[in-house]
């Protein structure tokens, strides 16, 4: 298969069968920061005076993001969040620090078990939430706080194509309406302490970030998270890939045909009133936000564990 | 030829060339879930592979979150 790009003789090596097209390396780069350049100016995610603070897990996504972000010329600084999940995280902030390194990036490191004594799979056990539960609330609120106390203007994250349709598959098969309200390339402002919040590669599929990630040399986590195994947005990807398979196009088409008719039917059913959580600061939609609740309660825990077990010492001991 | 399946942590050995699409179906992985790289190059699912190549299936699905929006905290 030849490269489809106009007078490019090359051989093909990335096939993207939605756009009926395949593309030597060069060209698939010109397409992929193409597409990239275009959902960031066509949705008004940010301009070149934005300060981008750019969520990098050490996968494919996020490290191709910040990549093809700085090429195109923004200004961006990479947090990566500790999260405490073993090796698994140990491995992806050394791939994280690694590019950062190599590029003379600047990254921030927000460290979870040495800030709040424990990592997010003890802030789980301790408060009954699954650990994705857990890990994605510390995650959304610390995008936001380190956004915030940094000055910067809008967090952007790795979510593609593939991440979306998936979700929205969930979303639909459990009629979340207000979660489907709430699905966007870019979610604004609605609270002077939150912070926007884009995903640039809306446009682009799973696939796609990992050729360019491969194509630009980039050392990404090839590992996935341990706590992933079995969750059902891998089983909404797979039957999607399926579908796929069958039929190029379906995950745009879904995703896309909601983003044009699917999304107004729902907007507006998820208005909700932010305050500032009175412990953080952060915005909230209660009193205290549930990431203070969950942190509060999971060193509650941990004190009366130790506490407990201090009562039960001298006496085993005398 | 020799493959590597990275997702499945293992590696099998295939007779015969044939294409990536047939080596793929054979193998019962979806063509939509990987990237198949011979050396540091990237396959087409017409490319040929040869009795001599290592190939590696290289999966391309990741993520596992239950997040359902990016929402607030």
């Amino acid at each position: 298969m030849r490269c489809q790009k106009e007078k490019c003789t090359a051989g093909a090596t990335v096939e993207i069968r939605r756009h009926h097209t395949a593309f030597c390396n060069e060209h698939f780069l010109e397409f992929f920061e193409r597409q990239v350049a275009r959902a960031i100016e066509h949705e008004r995610m940010f301009t070149r005076d934005d300060r981008v603070l750019v969520a990098v897990s050490g996968g494919k996504d996020s490290l191709a993001l910040w990549d093809v972000l700085r090429r195109l010329g923004y200004q961006t600084t990479g947090l990566y969040i500790n999260l405490g999940i073993g090796e698994y995280s140990a491995e992806s902030q050394r791939k994280s620090v690694a590019y950062a390194e190599a590029q003379q990036a600047e990254l921030v490191l927000a460290d979870i078990p040495a800030t709040y004594g424990m990592g997010v799979e003890a802030f789980a056990r301790a408060t009954g939430r699954v650990s994705c539960s857990a890990c994605g609330l510390s995650k959304r609120y610390l995008f936001n706080k380190v956004a915030r106390d940094g000055g910067f203007t809008v967090v952007a994250t790795g979510h593609n194509l593939d991440d979306e349709a998936a979700v929205l598959l969930g979303n639909l098969l459990h009629w979340q309406t207000e979660y489907l309200a709430r699905q966007a390339p870019v979610l604004d402002s609605t609270h002077p302490a939150l912070v926007r919040k884009v995903k640039p590669f809306f446009r682009i599929a799973e696939r796609e970030t990992a050729a360019y990630a491969i194509i630009r040399g980039i050392d990404y986590i090839l590992d996935e998270c341990p706590n992933s195994v079995g969750a059902r947005s891998l089983l909404y990807k797979e039957a999607l890939n399926v579908l796929e398979q069958a039929a190029p196009g379906t995950k745009q088409s879904l995703y896309w045909g909601f983003l044009e008719r699917g999304r107004p039917l729902v907007q507006g059913q998820d208005n909700v009133d932010l305050r500032a959580c009175l412990h953080c600061g952060q915005p909230t939609t209660g009193e205290v936000c549930a990431f203070c609740r969950m942190t509060e309660r999971a060193a509650e825990r941990m004190r009366l564990r130790r506490a407990g077990a201090a009562a039960i010492s001298p006496a085993s001991t005398s | 030829m020799k493959v590597l399946i990275r997702h499945q942590k293992r590696e099998v050995e295939v007779q015969g060339a044939r294409r990536v699409r047939e080596l793929l179906v054979e193998l019962g992985i979806n063509p939509e879930s990987v990237l198949v790289i011979r050396g540091a190059t990237l396959l087409t699912h017409d490319a040929r592979v040869a009795d001599e190549d290592t190939v590696e299936l290289r999966p391309v699905v990741s993520g596992g979150s239950s997040a359902r929006t990016g929402g607030i905290a």
